[in-house]
Parts: C-alpha cells; sequence; structure tokens
C-alpha cells in the first residue's frame, strides 16, 4: 500500500510540474509582449517597456518560471493587473463561493443519477433504461450555459419562481444563498447525470449478472433483499470512486455557469481576467482548477485502491 | 451504452473526464460496411439524430436563401425592436430590431465550419500521437503520457480558453486550438486500441520481416483501429460543437458580425430580465438540437460498430 500511495503521489506531483508549465508558457510566452497586450496598441513603447519591467517580462523564461513558481509555494500568486492587488485572497474567497454551488450540485446529483442508474439496470433494455440514457447522453452534451437558458426561462421568467441571478449580496442568510443557487445548480446536474447514472448502471448491470447475486436468488432471498444487500452494495462503491474523480470537472462547468448567473466564484474570476487579460489571476485561477482536480482524482484512485486490493496490485506491478 | 470498467483508471493513464471514450469498439472486428449500413437504417436513435443533423447542414449551405428576412438588417424602428413572436416574425425579433428566425437558421453555417475542421486536425494528430505511445511504449509512452495526463487534468473549455486568450481570437486560432485540446484525448483512446494490436501476430511477421516502424504504425496497425477512431471523431464533434458554442457564448469563440447562436446568445441574455425570452431561447433550443442530434448519430453508429 504504501508503495502504491508513493507511486501515485510522485506523479501527481510530476504532472503538477508540468501544468504549472504549460499554465505559465500559456500565459506569459504565447501572448507575446504582455505590456502591449494589456496596455493595447496606443500605449507608447517607453510605458510597455516600464510594464514589461516592473512585471519581469524582460527577465530570462526560466528565471520568471521560478519566480513564478517559488512565489505560489510561499502563497504569493502575484499581482493582479486589473485591481493591482494581491491575487491570492481573490482566489480564495472565489474557491469558496465556488465550492458552495458545487456542494449543492453534488448533493443533487448523487442520489439522483445512482437512483436513476439502478432503475436502468433493473429495467435493462426496457424502453426505461433506454429514456434514461437519452436523457443522461442529450444532458450530458447540451453545453451549460444552453441548459442554464432553459431554467433561467422556465423558472425565472415564465413561473417567476427563483431569482435568476445566482449572488445573494453580502451577509445573506442561509436560505436566501440557497434560494439563488438552485437554478445555478441545475445546469451542473443534468451535465453529469448522463455519466454517473451510466457507470452505476453498468457497475448495477454486472452485479446482477454476478454468481454471488444467482445464489442469493435461490437460495430463496426476497428480490427487494437481494438488491439491497448483495446488488447495491456491490455497485455503489465504484460509481463513488467515479463520481470523486468527476468533481474536478464540475468546477470547470462553474465557469460557465457563473458567468451566466453573476456569481463571483473561481470561474467569474478566470472569465473576468480573460476579458481584461489580466494574466497573474488567469494563471492562478487556472492552475488551481488543476489543483483540485488533481486532487480529486488522488483522492479517487486511493479510495478504490483501498475498496479494491486488485487495483493496487495491479498498480505496483 | 458501454462504459469503461472503473478499475481500469487507476493503473493507466489518468482519469477520464466526464465523457464517453471509444475503447470498447475497438474490441471485436467491425461488421462489414453494407451490415452497418443496413442497421444504422433500422435504428430509430440515427434516424432522429440524421434528420435533425440534415436539416442543419442543409440551413449551413442555404441558410441565406431560405431566411425569410435579412438575418442582417438592422432596424431600430418602435415596432421592429425586441417583437415577440407573430406571424411575421415567427420567432419575434432581437434589440437591432433582426429577425430572429432569420438569425437561428443562418447561424449554423460558422459553427459547422469550425467544428468539423477542429475535430478532423485533432484526430489526425491524436492518431499519430496514440499510434507513437502505443507502438513504441516504455520511456516515449512514459514521457509522453505525462504530458497528456497534464493537459486531461484541466476542463477542455479552460485550456481552450487560455490558449484562446493567449493566442487571440480568430476563426483560424479557434479550429487550431481545438484541434489541439482533443489531441491527447484521442490520443489516448488510439493509444488503448493499438496496446491490443501490439501483441498480435501479424504485427510480430512486420517486424520479422524487416519493416520500419511508421510503416508498420500506419500501414499494418492503423487499418486495424480505425472503428475506435471513427466513433471517438463523431464524440469529439458533439464536444467540438459544445465546446465552440461555450467559447463564442464567452466571447472567445465566432467573431461578431458573423451570425452565431451562442454570440446572440451572449448579446441578447439581458433581454430576459425584460421577459425577451425568445431572442435567447431560440438560439439555444438550436444548439441543443444540433448537439444532441450529433451525438445520437455518434452513439448509434458506436453501437452498430460493436456488433
Amino acid at each position: 500500500m504504501a508503495s502504491y500511495l508513493v507511486k501515485r503521489l510522485g506523479l501527481a506531483v510530476v504532472t503538477l510540474v508540468l501544468l504549472s508549465m504549460i499554465i505559465f508558457l500559456a500565459g506569459q510566452v504565447l501572448p507575446g509582449d504582455p505590456g502591449r497586450a494589456v496596455l493595447g496598441n496606443f500605449a507608447s513603447a517607453q510605458s510597455v517597456r516600464v510594464f514589461d519591467h516592473r512585471i519581469g517580462y524582460d527577465r530570462p523564461f526560466v528565471t520568471q518560471y521560478w519566480s513564478w513558481v517559488s512565489g505560489i509555494v510561499r502563497g504569493n500568486f502575484g499581482i493582479s493587473y486589473q485591481y493591482n492587488s494581491p491575487v491570492a485572497p481573490m482566489i480564495f474567497s472565489g474557491l469558496w463561493n465556488s465550492l458552495k454551488l458545487a456542494l449543492l450540485a453534488l448533493c443533487i446529483i448523487v442520489p439522483l443519477s445512482i437512483g436513476a442508474g439502478v432503475l436502468a439496470a433493473l429495467n435493462v433494455g426496457r424502453p426505461l433504461d433506454r429514456i434514461i440514457s437519452i436523457l443522461g447522453l442529450s444532458g450530458s452534451t447540451v453545453p451549460e450555459f444552453v441548459s442554464g437558458i432553459f431554467v433561467i426561462v422556465i423558472f425565472a421568467v415564465v413561473f417567476k419562481l427563483l431569482p435568476p441571478t445566482a449572488d445573494s449580496g453580502a451577509g445573506a442568510g442561509f436560505f436566501t444563498q440557497l434560494d439563488h443557487l438552485v437554478l445555478p445548480a441545475i445546469p451542473l446536474v443534468v451535465e453529469f447525470f448522463g455519466y454517473i447514472s451510466r457507470i452505476t448502471r453498468a457497475t448495477t448491470v454486472e452485479a446482477l449478472d454476478s454468481d454471488y447475486v444467482r445464489t442469493a436468488v435461490l437460495k430463496g432471498l426476497r428480490r427487494r433483499t437481494v438488491i439491497r444487500r448483495h446488488v447495491l452494495r456491490n455497485s455503489l462503491l465504484p460509481a463513488i470512486t467515479v463520481i470523486a474523480s468527476q468533481t474536478g470537472y464540475l468546477i470547470g462547468g462553474l465557469v460557465v455557469i457563473e458567468t451566466l448567473f453573476q456569481y463571483p466564484g473561481i470561474g467569474d474570476l478566470i472569465y473576468n481576467a480573460a476579458k481584461n487579460k489580466d494574466f497573474p489571476m488567469l494563471e492562478a485561477g487556472v492552475l488551481a482548477i488543476g489543483v483540485i482536480y488533481l486532487l480529486a482524482t488522488l483522492a479517487a484512485d486511493l479510495a478504490s485502491s483501498l475498496l479494491n486490493p486488485r487495483v493496487r496490485i495491479d498498480a505496483t506491478r | 451504452m458501454t462504459a469503461a470498467p472503473p478499475g481500469d483508471r487507476a493503473g493507466g493513464i489518468g482519469a477520464g473526464p466526464p465523457e464517453r471514450t471509444a475503447v470498447a469498439a475497438g474490441a471485436s472486428t467491425p461488421p462489414a460496411p453494407r451490415t452497418v449500413a443496413r442497421r444504422l437504417l433500422r435504428s430509430p436513435t440515427f434516424l432522429v439524430g440524421a434528420a435533425v443533423l440534415v436539416f442543419w447542414i442543409v440551413c449551413a449551405i442555404f441558410g441565406y436563401s431560405i431566411a425569410p428576412y435579412s438575418p442582417t438588417a438592422i432596424s431600430y424602428s418602435l415596432h421592429a425592436v425586441n417583437a415577440a413572436p407573430s406571424a411575421a416574425h415567427w420567432f419575434g425579433t432581437d434589440p437591432d430590431g433582426r429577425d430572429v428566425l432569420s438569425r437561428v437558421l443562418v447561424g449554423s453555417r460558422a459553427i459547422l465550419q469550425v467544428t468539423p475542421l477542429a475535430t478532423l486536425l485533432g484526430t489526425a494528430a491524436g492518431t499519430v500521437l496514440g499510434l507513437v505511445m502505443g507502438y513504441f511504449g516504455g520511456l516515449v509512452d512514459l514521457v509522453l503520457g505525462r504530458l497528456v495526463d497534464a493537459v486531461l487534468a484541466l476542463p477542455l473549455v479552460i485550456v481552450a480558453f487560455l490558449l484562446i486568450v493567449a493566442l487571440g481570437a480568430s476563426t483560424l486560432t479557434l479550429i487550431v486550438v481545438i484541434g489541439a485540446v482533443f489531441t491527447p484525448h484521442i490520443g489516448r483512446t488510439v493509444r488503448s486500441a493499438v496496446l491490443g494490436e501490439r501483441e498480435l501476430e501479424y504485427v510480430a511477421t512486420a517486424r520479422l520481416r524487416g519493416e520500419r516502424a511508421p510503416y508498420i504504425m500506419f500501414v499494418e496497425i492503423l487499418p486495424n483501429v480505425l472503428a475506435p477512431i471513427l466513433v471517438e471523431f463523431g464524440v469529439r464533434l458533439g464536444y467540438a460543437v459544445f465546446t465552440v458554442a461555450t467559447l463564442s457564448y464567452l466571447g472567445f469563440g465566432i467573431q461578431p458580425p458573423t451570425p452565431d447562436w451562442g454570440v446572440d446568445i451572449s448579446a441578447n441574455y439581458i433581454g430576459l430580465s425584460s421577459g425577451y425570452w425568445w431572442e435567447t431561447l431560440f438560439p439555444a433550443l438550436a444548439i441543443a438540437s444540433l448537439v444532441v442530434s450529433i451525438n445520437l448519430v455518434s452513439d448509434a453508429v458506436e453501437k452498430v460498430l460493436a456488433g
């Protein structure tokens, strides 16, 4: 177990370093002259030079990368071009807001899609199975902002049940916040329903096919008992590890949702940074999403290796 | 619908996004083309998807002749702006007095030009990457695998977004960037298909004959992994539409004044709070129907190819 853990952590660190290089390359090198990109075509050559010198663009690439990375390790994510203040506190408050939205979405996604997946598996080949699979497929392929428009039109414009914006203002109570977050959570649910219900269906079908379920049926257990005690117990564990690995993607889907619903989370931060060519903010935000994804994947892998020794042995070979 | 067994992730190349991959389709030898065509024509999923897709392709080609009004004619007279759906304007008009139905019909052109090209580019590059990783294995696979992992550690839209912001938005950038972000995804699928082929006898025979690596990869192995590549192309095409629409909505995809659904939604979104739902709802329905139709078609093809 220990060697598996070390190996898995090592791979995650390598991936993280490569990721930081890619992000740095995209943010610092590809735009060409950041001073020109930020200040625009009408800025004088002198002010562009001053800007470039201030952010250290005139130093060698490796030095720049090193000072960026060592800053991040010490908690210094750089200075935002837009706000002229440190990026880190804004990133953390954005992450906190996004976390609230993501948690609410997960609270709806998990029971709903697992329930639908099991239901589909119990009805393999019947119309209900086909309907769940088509709904899931359609939902997961429609862009989040499109399903977002649908829910806004239905719930906020036509029926006026819920507010169309997610931000409930500072100091709002729990239920006010919840009220504002329900609509933005729905597109995320739609997005992930298909994948998780499909995985649950597959693992449940596999469990239903197994020898131990046949034995349980043959020894005369009631169908409900067989499903609860033998089928679900074996089919839900893999589904749960898959859900953990999707958490990073959930955060990714937030970029669009937060723009659509005007919610001050990490996605909104990244979007505004990109629009205003605020490269330090953009890089830190994208890196934060990458780190969360890696952590989620790591947690999922560790969970599945704890639950299933075969994975662990296979990976250390 | 085939889902990858959850166990294969930990040892492989890392967890995938919430996406379908085409690995399963390569397991058996694909049926003959005529059988494929016959089975497709009997699949309701395929027929519905194909009908909608063909409708949008026709609109992309002939949209400007079909459209009842000019999709770009601006009119600011009092009754022409933000008019609700009526007999004259079935889908109403937008804040610039333009006919929404005409803009929806014409709006399929740009996205249907960009997405197939980008997907083709990504599939070609991904196939080469996957063949190289799968065939050589060892250190090459390990190093490239880490790079693929690093790119896959970010949601596709965010990678595309970052690159387009850095490079500046244009149609060409859009095609190249989407092709580039698809490359590792497709590479991963092709790699696992190649891994299954590499150990087979015909590859060993070719090696003993003294064939060079490129010959073995492209002439011997490639024809045998075409089925999963084809399926992957279909799945990716759906994601390309997803990505381009999202990027256009965010202002980093197709650029105005080219009529585009995502651009229209972001421009008219503000009108929702005044109750002008038709200006955003109809373009949104158009995107949804196009994406779903592509996925119905590729889902049906995947099922038929898998036998």
